[in-house]
This record gives C-alpha cells, sequence and structure tokens, in this order.
C-alpha cells in the first residue's frame, strides 16, 4: 500500500491574515505559518493503512521554501520521505495551476495505490483540489471521508456532506481526502523528531516536473483578482445592558428592521 | 442572449432554495439554464419550480448511474451542454459537492474557476469574502467559459417567468475504473427545522449554553423563527450540540439575513463561519466578547432570561 499524502503550510488561523498590496496574492510572511491541522489527519490516517497493509508513505507538499517545517513535522509523525515542489514561478498559482502540479509531482512517485489528502485548507478554502486531482489522475473520487477502509483492491468510505453520508466504494488506485471527524493524530514521538531530520526530502522544480512555467504561478492563472481591500470592519451596532427587558429590545430591533 | 448553465441541487425532486439564487444570479449575465442530473422523471417533477424563478431552458440529464456514481454524472452533464450549448458561465452552489463538480468541470475544460462568490454582476465579476470575512476580493475568469460557485444565500432569490423548455442530454457511460459508487445514503435528520446552509434564519449557542439539554433554549428561539439551529465549535468539541451543526472555520460558512448568537464568545474561527450575515444579533454575559465588535445588536446579559423573552415577543408578533 503506498500512499502520498498532500500537505500544506498555511498562516495560523489565529494569527491576522493578509493579502499583499502589490499582487493580491497571500501575505506569507505576516502570518505564523502551520501544518495545517486537516493534514495532520490526513498523515495520521496514512500511517493507520500503513500500520494494517504495508508499504510506503510518502509526503508531498508544494510552497516556498517554509513549508519544510510542515514537511518536518509530517515525517516526525512518521511519514517515510517527503517530496517538496519549491520554485519561484509557483507565486500566486491558482486552484487549477495547484492541482496540475500535485499531479504531475504524484505522477513522480511509482506504484501509488492512495493520494490522500484534508478536504479543504483553512487558507483557501476552495476544497476542490483532492476532486481535481481525481480528475487529472483519471482515478476514483472518494472524498470528504469520516471513515475509510481497504479491502484487497476496493476502497470503501463514508462520505459526510451537508446533504448527510454516502457510503462509497472504488477500485485502487482512488484519490481520498479526510474530514475533521477521522481521527485524532498523534503527537511526534521524541524518537520521530529525530528519525525525521535524517529521512529524504526531493526538492522538485517545475521544469523537474516537465511543466512550463507559464502555465503555472500568477501568468498560468485562468482567474484574477481585480481588485482586493480589508473589510471595513463591520462597526459594533447597537448593545444594551438587560435590565429584564433585553428580549423584548432584541424582538423590537428585528421588527423595526423588518426581519420578523 | 448567450445560456447560463446552472446546476440544479435536489433531493428526490424537491429544488433546494440555492438553486433558485443562481437562476437569480444567471439572469444577471445571460438566459438561465437548468441543468438536472437525476434518475428519469426528475426533470418534469422539478421543472414548475424552475420555471418560476426564471430558467428558458431545462436540460434533463438522466438516467439510473446518474444518482449512483460520486460526482462524474455531473461533470460529465454539464462538460457536455458547455460543447454543444456555447453558454457564457457555469453557476454551481457553493456546497461541499458543488464545489467538487466545479473543480473538475473547470480542469475538464480547462477554463477558469472563480470560488464561493457571495455576489456577481452582468460582466462575471465575482465578490469573494475571504478569510473568515477580513477581505473582500473581486475576482474575474480571464480565460475559457467561467465555472463560478456561489455561496448559499449570497443572492436573494427573486421570482420572474421562465419558459423552462425542456431538452435531454444524454449521458456517457460511467467508466467505474475512475468512479466512486455510492452504495448507500443517509440522509440528515433535521426533522422540521431547514437546512443550516440554506436558512434564512440560523440561531447559534456556544460554551455559554452550558449542556446539550440547555440548546433546547436555542431550538425553542429557532423554531419560532422559522430558522436552523447552529452551534460553535467549543460546544461542538464539549458535547452539547452534533458536529454536524457547527459554524465556523471547520465547520460550515452560512450567510443568512438573521444570524443570532447566543453565548457565544466570537472567536475569528467563528466568525469566519458566519461573518456575512445580514443582520447579527448577539446575547453574551461578557460585555468584552468580541462578537458585540460585528453584531448590529447585542445584549449584555443571560442567555436563560433573553432568549426566552425573545421567544416569547417573535411567538406574539406572529400571533
Amino acid at each position: 500500500m503506498n500512499i502520498v499524502v498532500l500537505v500544506k503550510q498555511v498562516p495560523d488561523t489565529w494569527s491576522e491574515r493578509k493579502l499583499t498590496d502589490a499582487d493580491h496574492t497571500l501575505d506569507r510572511e505576516s502570518a505564523d505559518a502551520v501544518l495545517d491541522e486537516i493534514n495532520e489527519r490526513a498523515v495520521e490516517e496514512a500511517l493507520k493503512l500503513q500500520e494494517a497493509h504495508g508499504g510506503e508513505v510518502t509526503v508531498l507538499a508544494m510552497g516556498p521554501d517554509r513549508a519544510t517545517e510542515a514537511i518536518r513535522k509530517a515525517l516526525s509523525m512518521g511519514a517515510d520521505k517527503a517530496i517538496h515542489v519549491s520554485d519561484a514561478a509557483l507565486h500566486g498559482s491558482d486552484v487549477l495551476a495547484t492541482a496540475k502540479v500535485l499531479a504531475k509531482a504524484i505522477g513522480t512517485v511509482e506504484g501509488v495505490d492512495l493520494v490522500i489528502a484534508g478536504n479543504e485548507a483553512t487558507d483557501g478554502r476552495a476544497g476542490a483540489i483532492p476532486a481535481i486531482l481525481a480528475e487529472l489522475l483519471g482515478l476514483p473520487q472518494v472524498t470528504q471521508v469520516r471513515k475509510v477502509e481497504i479491502d484487497g483492491t476496493t476502497v470503501k468510505a463514508e462520505r459526510e456532506t451537508e446533504e448527510g453520508v454516502a457510503f462509497l466504494e472504488a477500485t485502487l488506485p482512488a484519490v481520498v481526502s479526510v474530514t475533521e471527524k477521522i481521527n485524532e493524530p498523534r503527537y511526534p514521538s521524541f524518537k520521530g523528531i529525530m528519525a525525521a531530520k535524517k529521512k529524504k526530502v526531493d526538492t522538485l522544480s517545475v521544469a523537474d516536473l516537465g511543466l512550463d512555467p507559464a502555465e503555472v504561478g500568477l501568468t498560468g492563472a485562468w482567474s484574477s483578482v481585480l481588485e482586493a481591500a480589508p473589510k471595513p470592519p463591520r462597526s459594533a451596532g447597537q448593545r444594551v445592558e438587560d435590565d429584564g427587558n433585553g428580549g423584548a429590545q432584541i424582538a423590537e430591533y428585528l421588527v423595526g428592521q423588518k426581519l420578523i | 442572449m448567450s445560456e447560463v448553465l446552472v446546476l440544479v441541487d435536489h433531493i428526490d425532486g424537491e429544488v433546494k432554495k440555492v438553486t433558485f439564487e443562481l437562476l437569480t444570479a444567471a439572469r444577471r449575465i445571460g438566459e438561465p439554464s437548468a441543468v438536472v442530473v437525476g434518475t428519469p422523471g426528475t426533470a418534469a417533477k422539478v421543472r414548475d419550480a424552475l420555471a418560476r424563478y426564471g430558467a428558458a431552458k431545462v436540460y434533463a440529464a438522466e438516467s439510473e448511474d446518474a444518482v449512483t456514481y460520486l460526482t462524474t454524472p455531473k461533470v460529465d452533464a454539464l462538460a457536455t451542454l458547455a460543447g454543444s450549448a456555447s453558454p457564457a458561465a457555469v453557476l454551481i452552489s457553493a456546497t461541499v459537492e458543488g464545489k467538487e463538480v466545479a473543480g473538475r468541470l473547470a480542469a475538464r475544460l480547462n477554463s477558469g474557476l472563480l470560488v464561493d462568490v457571495v455576489d456577481i454582476d452582468a460582466d462575471g465579476v465575482g465578490t469573494q469574502s475571504i478569510f473568515g470575512g477580513a477581505f473582500v476580493v473581486k475576482a474575474k475568469v480571464g480565460n475559457g467559459l467561467p465555472v463560478i460557485t456561489v455561496r448559499p444565500g449570497g443572492v436573494e432569490a427573486e421570482e420572474a417567468d421562465g419558459a423552462a423548455a425542456e431538452a435531454a442530454v444524454e449521458l456517457p457511460a460511467v467508466d467505474a475504473a475512475k468512479s466512486a459508487r455510492i452504495t448507500g445514503r443517509e440522509q440528515i435528520v433535521g426533522g422540521d427545522r431547514p437546512e443550516l446552509t440554506e436558512a434564512s434564519v440560523v440561531v447559534s449557542g456556544g460554551r455559554g449554553v452550558g449542556s446539550a439539554e440547555s440548546f433546547a433554549v436555542v431550538e425553542k428561539l429557532a423554531d419560532t423563527l422559522g430558522g436552523a439551529v447552529g452551534a460553535s465549535r467549543a460546544a461542538v468539541d464539549s458535547g452539547y450540540y452534533p458536529h454536524q451543526f457547527q459554524v465556523g472555520q471547520t465547520g460550515k460558512t452560512v450567510s443568512p439575513q438573521l444570524y443570532i448568537a447566543l453565548g457565544i464568545s466570537g472567536a475569528i474561527q467563528h466568525r469566519a463561519g458566519m461573518q456575512t450575515s445580514k443582520t447579527i444579533i448577539a446575547v453574551n454575559k461578557d460585555a468584552e466578547a468580541p462578537i458585540f465588535e460585528i453584531a448590529d445588536f447585542g445584549v449584555v446579559g443571560d442567555l436563560f432570561q433573553v432568549a426566552p423573552q425573545l421567544t416569547e415577543a417573535v411567538a406574539k408578533r406572529k400571533g
């Protein structure tokens, strides 16, 4: 069972997140960067499947040099090796370009049975990368799952969305994305942290993947940002102390706004 | 006028509100064509509802496989029509599945993708609210057919007469090696309450509610207002309310006309999921709670006093 796990370094949601003035891309320097929480669950699930079925777990990340921190974290949890796609040309890549790069990078790993990713990153929140990867790789899409198991060459999973639960079945190889409910990720042990320092991390450029730099980054993006501005902070409206009449006051306000 | 394809969200022949919102948005850009993917007979069932919101055409992409394979039949139907109808844009609801369908379609057509817009104009310029509402971005697709996902509640649905002329679309056979088969489903049992992301009123409870039993106070207010019930992550993590109702960064994003936060402090992670609500009401004991910074009307007080009083006042008004 050879598994590729996608990880991403994102600005910590607890820090202030901004777009740069120059080109409206994410200001990655201004915020604390962390391994996106959902990725830890993806790594955990890959390790669990590896424990049950053997094989190798490869971590794949695309991002600037700083993303090595997120990669090391995944390796310290127990993944075997990593691929880091890093190239200045990737700056400003949109969802589709990102998926193209990831699909190519997955293609460099031999005999992949499963690709596992988090369902949605906390920064972009497109929630579409795993599905697009399934499209580009021509593999079954087994996404948004809260439970996954492998039975021979079949993957069975429970997908949970706002519509409810769907029970899925597909043949391997497949692309899986996991939700928050899939598991509780392990903490890296001291031994794991030490071992991670010696694990192999291959750094690949856009050219190494056989892609034209013009296809990725801001120039290759097929959608463009016309303008971006911090939202004028929602100003605090009226505030009252409850003097025993607070509920009635809200009702009055709602009537005034024609909401009831 | 060019056609604008709208993928219809439906469950067993019942069209979801977001579809009417998409048809309304589509009319700004061109002539709305509703695309129904389902088992044979589905389009006929939903045709009248689509006509009421201005659908000029209703494409029926029907087969037994349409509902037994995940996302690919929808992508196949839209990709086929993108070729034959030369639409000006494709609009899809920004639900979990909608975003996946849109991503796959854009990749297949080599088109640009706009994700989760809260508004859209006649030129196809979408407004996005990102980082939990901290930034407003206007973006446009430069190349190819624009594939756009629209956040439920972002655009207000307006009725308009449409001819809803039915036309069949043939779905290609599903390649089982490239698709996931759906072997069973469990619908969410939400009772009589509207679905969280579709509701025009959402009443949410936080840590301040204190227990699972006390959530009855939140539910009563929601039911009186005909709204959905939500919960903050703190309330979900404490086991007061099920995860499927979580609003915020790691839960659902809602954009209702009215959002009432009871006993929710308003951490950025929660605000990320509700900041684009039109009107926000907050009740919290702590006068310093950040939720008050974004509330249109706030009451500093005990939610167990304030909420029942409000419930009663609303009930009285509704007679």
